[in-house]
């Protein structure tokens, strides 16, 4: 359980670590939290030649809200976010999901970029970024790029960042007025990683849905957006037919893969469930607010 | 290991400031351990699930296991030896005793550093709270319960209650 052989730098600035992954590409690793590449590296499931620290990039670091659009840098550790009175006001989503990733220990270390740059089927925050509709921007010594999340995630770890490229920020709109959001995941202890999980997003007029964004998570090999279930629910009232509606669109939106956690049908139905709880608690907290 | 890149690290450990070479490959409790002979704090799985290897850097609980030696250049590592000396913990460690929230104990400094950052906030916690708190920490003997028992009655106590 000892990590092998590599070389370390410390990154004294974003344009240093830019040109070390320049040269070296992908047989670099960006070392941010390190919450998921150190487990590897003591495993021996990842034997990277470079490791660019960039614990001590400033720049990367915090949150703000400007012009309706919260901006978190991908150095931001989870348990920051978690803490932020700009989250906890305008992205009530991230807000809700934070409490729910890994332990305390892990979220004073893991930042929300590794999370999102990471891109684990089971993370929350990969969710949480697509179902907000966020622009994930990336940087590399060629400049710097503007990614829209739902083309960021491609598949299992796999995501439009190259391997040149760093993760520099998330830009993030904010929650408005007469929006509700839930997040709901199922993991069979606190902190573990997630069997099924939801990040929703609604306008709620009575009982009647609009804008809906359902972006389902740990069932596949990236988050996906589930575009059958919303088109079944936009501009309806959640009804029973709504809902049985939505639950048939699941068939061709997901492709569950089984894994120890169960098979896929049974990943299918736990990501039913949580759609009709979701919107449950959708329109209820439209009704409370 | 001549091809074994090293780095040099100066830190504040449990107060004391400390210069070493380090591998750059070795993890924080591996140093603590083997360099610094603070063994309190415990390797268990090595792989950031059991929270045995709990230590405090920058004032903030860490898994040591998941956090390079070379990391902690410029920066204030507790680890369970220091926060024992200090006294801060005193009294939960006390109420360890009294409620038998330990036997093999191997779990138990990991426990009392992630214990003492809910201690530190100051705010009430629910049982239910403590427990969401505690999840990162693996215990095999206690079935947790005294655990909670011993954190509940230290912040009731510390909170006037």
């Amino acid at each position: 359980m000892k990590a092998p052989k590599f070389s370390f730098v410390r990154a004294d600035s974003v344009a240093h670590a830019l040109e070390l992954l320049e040269r070296h590409g992908d047989d670099a690793r960006i070392l941010a939290g390190g919450q998921s590449l150190m487990p590897t590296l003591n495993m021996r499931l990842s034997q990277p030649e470079l490791l660019i620290d960039i614990n001590r990039l400033d720049a990367l670091k915090g949150i703000s809200v400007e012009g309706g659009v919260v901006r978190i840098g991908a150095l931001t550790r989870h348990a920051e976010v978690m803490d932020s009175p700009i989250v906890a006001r305008h992205l009530a989503l991230i807000a809700e999901a934070m409490p729910h990733v890994a332990h305390v220990a892990i979220r004073n270390r893991g930042t929300f970029g590794g999370s999102v740059a990471l891109a684990d089927p089971a993370a929350e925050m990969p969710a949480c970024v697509l179902a907000l509709g966020a622009t994930l921007v990336v940087e590399s010594v060629q400049g710097r790029r503007e990614i829209a999340a739902e083309e960021y995630f491609k598949g299992l770890y796999e995501t439009a960042r190259r391997p040149d490229e760093l993760l520099v920020e998330a830009l993030i709109p904010v929650e408005t007025p007469g929006s509700v959001s839930v997040f709901m995941e199922l993991a069979r202890r606190h902190g573990d990683f997630a069997i099924a999980g939801l990040a929703c997003r609604a306008r709620v007029a009575g009982d009647v849905l609009s804008d809906v964004r359902l972006v389902y998570f740990a069932s596949e090999d990236a988050p996906r957006l589930a575009t059958g279930a919303m088109a079944a629910v936009e501009g309806k009232g959640w009804t029973e037919a709504t809902r049985a509606a939505a639950l048939a669109a699941l068939d061709s939106d997901l492709d569950p893969m089984a894994n120890l956690d169960g098979s896929a049908a049974m990943k299918l139905h736990l990501q039913r469930v949580l759609t009709g709880r979701a919107l449950d608690a959708a329109v209820e907290r439209a009704r409370a607010a | 290991m001549s091809d074994e890149q090293t780095i040099e690290i100066n830190a504040l450990v449990n107060g004391e400031r400390i210069t070493r070479t380090v591998p750059v490959r070795q993890h924080l409790v591996d140093f603590l351990r083997g360099d610094l002979q603070l063994t309190g704090s415990h390797l268990g799985c090595e792989h950031g699930i059991c929270g045995a290897c709990t230590v405090r850097v920058d004032g903030a609980v860490v898994r040591g296991c998941l956090m390079l030696a070379a990391q902690i250049d410029g920066a204030e590592v507790v680890t369970i030896e220091g926060l024992t000396d200090s006294g801060e913990i005193a009294d939960l460690q006390e109420t360890f005793v009294v409620r038998n929230a330990l036997q093999c104990g191997f779990c138990t400094p990991g426990m009392l550093l992630t214990a003492a950052e809910l201690l530190n906030r100051g705010a009430p916690a629910s049982r239910e709270q403590i427990r969401e708190f505690l999840s990162g920490n693996y215990c095999r003997c206690t079935g947790y319960h005294a655990i909670v028992d011993a954190v509940e009655t230290t912040l009731n106590r510390r909170l006037g209650g």
